[in-house]
């Protein structure tokens, strides 16, 4: 990383810009993402949603916001208080991270790198070491239960989301996002690779603990899974980790698949937007159309289907490239 | 399992009384092994009220109400059991027009607790979605049950020797536009739900109630019909003016959820069907038998009633001194003997099919409670 050697000035408000860039996204992403939620929830259940706040209850989540910060932080008395405390932290940052190298167009990109998706696989894989932390600090036996089914979720579905991912960087041959945005420029790779995107799709869906994979806070069977003891801007904290989870899954997935910024007419950041949301958008249709798998069918499914799926397509892409 | 050798480690896990899917105030200790159950034993009680005390201390009419409580979710039938057991006792004949009412009304409250029970339990699998479809359906039916009845949960309708107020156009009109709304909806239900693959994981050969277990349990309703034995007090006693109408009894083969789930949904059509029939043939008459006395002090003697409800058989016992109060008085509840088979179903099974098998049961607490 030749870059960190030349630090400078600008290099400097770069990052500070790049900073509130970044957060300032997160948290309206968040609200944007939480009242989009609700109304495609509504909408697919017959009903309106948020109304009264806001034309079509736009600020309805600000609302909610301030009244997770007005809530009094609870600390129960058995948990293990540094790990229980430093949890929420903890999966938040990660997630921020991933936004360093996230090309939201040809020029917005906080930092280049080389290495990109990789260092936005490592981090992501870091949330799952929060959950567990929360989960076993809460000494609550729902909580722990979450906590060790993410656990196993995680590893199961992060093997085929890097092969799948394996398979078109071998047809980039480079770890730079926006090199894979630019080997896109006559066709996506969702057409090449079909079968990749709906692996990562799912594998996505896994990742960020949705329905039909939404184990560790499956509500009818764990209560509220590894964050049941949080409460106030601690929950709030989780969940906007999980929102922010689902905005870097997208993004990945636009990137690799549907050719990041590109588009016609519309300057690049609107195209990537709208493909984000797109994908987004079909995250929460699983969520509100599928019943919830059981956890042995989960693990079963990674190991039995996924992973050989993910071999043979990165097999077919090396032999096809090698030809 | 473990190597033996190893010390077996168990831990208890409290679900309920205010676990999410507990459906009500019932509580079942689990105790597991890991994300296994190597014991289960639910705690009742919570939501005891003293029912049958309650029917020893008022008159046959100020126990009426209560029979609404018993089971809020298909209160008519427990009203009609009730009535009907009195009934006997004074030797009244109830008019046919009452009595097609009563099944017309019956048969619909039928489906507003399948439905719940079908949304409800496709919650319990992870699937929110279908229980505000299927709230939006059984709204219709309170609605209508409403105009008749003038409550939409805990109803009080039937009278001894009749019904108290008859339906109207409206009424019947409003049901024939409910049926052909329901049907199409009932489509889209099994398209959707019946065909999907999660739900067909997590169903087929899930918590299998084998006929024998079934028998000896005196578990009855949907649950033993899902198990493959058509038993069904509507044909096999038949009461009220079901032996007038054409319906089958749906049967299912394994016993396991799925089975008992596609007996459900069968079942409401089974009760369109009553519904759709009663309603061409209702015939004029009066509502109310004509020798009703003001009084009900039935003579001294013993009767016993039973009923089908959506959860199965619901039996009344009644023990008359020739009081106005009765001497002594038996529920027979269907959920009771559903729930004492739980802890056979969820044994060395995961957590989560102990949640799916406690709801595709179908229990209501305050009936195990009463």
């Amino acid at each position: 990383m030749e870059q960190l050697t030349q630090f400078s000035a600008t290099e400097l408000a770069r990052m500070i810009a790049g900073l509130i860039g970044v957060i300032a996204l997160v948290s309206v992403n968040a609200l944007f993402l939480i009242w989009m939620e609700r109304k495609v929830a509504a909408h697919m259940q017959l009903r309106p949603g948020p109304m009264e706040v806001g034309p079509h209850g736009a600020i309805q989540t600000i609302a909610d916001a301030v009244k997770l910060l007005g809530k009094e932080l609870i600390t129960p008395e058995e948990v293990d208080r540094p790990i229980y405390l430093l949890a929420p932290i903890v999966v938040f940052l990660p997630v921020l991270l991933c936004f360093l190298v996230v090309p939201f167009s040809q020029s917005l990109i906080i930092r280049d790198m080389n290495v990109g998706i990789v260092l936005i696989l490592a981090f992501s894989t870091l949330t799952v070491l929060a959950i567990l932390m929360g989960g076993w600090a809460s000494n609550n036996k729902y909580a722990v239960f979450g906590a060790f089914r993410s656990v196993a979720q995680n590893i199961a579905y992060e093997i085929p989301l890097l092969l799948t991912v394996m398979s078109i960087i071998l047809m980039v041959g480079s770890f730079r996002l926006t090199d894979i945005v630019a080997a896109q420029s006559r066709y996506w790779y969702i057409f090449v690779q079909p079968l990749a995107f709906i692996l990562y799709i799912i594998c996505a869906t896994a990742e960020t603990n949705r329905t039909p994979f939404d184990l560790p806070e499956a509500e009818s069977e764990l209560v509220a899974g590894f964050h049941t003891e949080y409460s106030g801007m601690r929950f709030a904290l989780f969940f906007l980790a999980e929102y922010t989870n689902m905005f870097i899954v997208s993004a990945v997935g636009a990137v690799l698949f549907l050719g990041g910024w590109r588009g016609p007419i519309l300057p690049g950041i609107f195209w990537f937007l709208i493909k984000v949301y797109a994908l987004i958008f079909l995250i929460m249709w699983f969520r509100w159309t599928f019943p919830r798998v059981r956890f042995d069918q989960l693990i079963t499914f990674a190991w039995k289907i996924l992973i050989p799926l993910a071999f043979a397509n990165l097999l077919i892409t090396a032999l096809v490239l090698k030809l | 399992m473990l190597e033996p050798g190893i010390e077996e480690k168990t831990f208890v896990l409290n679900l309920g009384p205010q676990h999410p899917s507990t459906h009500g105030v019932l509580r079942i200790l689990l105790e597991m092994d890991g994300e296994y159950i190597a014991k289960a034993d639910p705690v009742i009680g919570y939501g005891h009220r003293g029912h049958e005390h309650m029917a020893e201390n008022r008159n046959y009419l100020q126990f009426l109400p209560n029979m609404g409580r018993v089971d809020y979710l298909h209160a008519l039938a427990y009203n009609q059991c009730w009535c009907m057991a009195v009934e006997k006792l004074l030797g009244i004949t109830v008019p046919e027009r009452a009595e097609f009412i009563r099944v017309i009304t019956n048969e619909l409250n039928r489906i507003t607790s399948h439905l719940l029970w079908f949304g409800a339990y496709l919650m319990d699998l992870g699937a929110f979605t279908p229980f505000l479809y299927c709230f939006d359906d059984r709204e219709h039916i309170l609605d209508l049950l409403d105009r008749v009845t003038g409550s939409r949960l805990t109803y009080c309708y039937y009278r001894f020797g009749g019904v108290p107020s008859d339906i109207d156009r409206e009424f019947i009109d409003g049901c024939f536009a409910f049926i052909d709304r329901f049907r199409s909806r009932w489509k889209d239900y099994d398209n959707l739900v019946t065909k999907n693959v999660i739900f067909i994981n997590r169903t087929k050969g899930v918590g299998i109630i084998t006929p024998e277990m079934a028998l000896k349990y005196g578990i009855t309703g949907p649950n033993l019909r899902g198990s493959g034995i058509p038993y069904d007090i509507r044909k096999s006693e038949p009461y009220s003016a079901y032996p007038l109408f054409n319906f089958e009894i749906p049967i299912g083969e394994n016993g396991d959820i799925f089975d008992r789930y596609v007996v459900r949904l069968a079942e409401m059509e089974q009760s369109l069907r009553i519904v759709e029939q009663a309603l061409v043939k209702l015939p004029n008459g009066p509502i109310m038998a004509e020798k009703v006395p003001k009084r009900i002090k039935p003579p001294a003697g013993e009767v016993y009633q039973a009923v089908e409800t959506a959860r199965g058989e619901f039996g009344i016992y009644i023990v008359s001194q020739g009081e106005v109060k009765p001497y002594r008085v038996k529920l027979r509840v269907p959920s009771f003997a559903t729930l004492s088979f739980f802890p056979e179903m969820a044994k060395d099974n995961l957590v989560a099919d102990a949640v799916a098998n406690l709801g595709s049961i179908d229990v209501v607490i305050p009936e195990i409670d009463r």
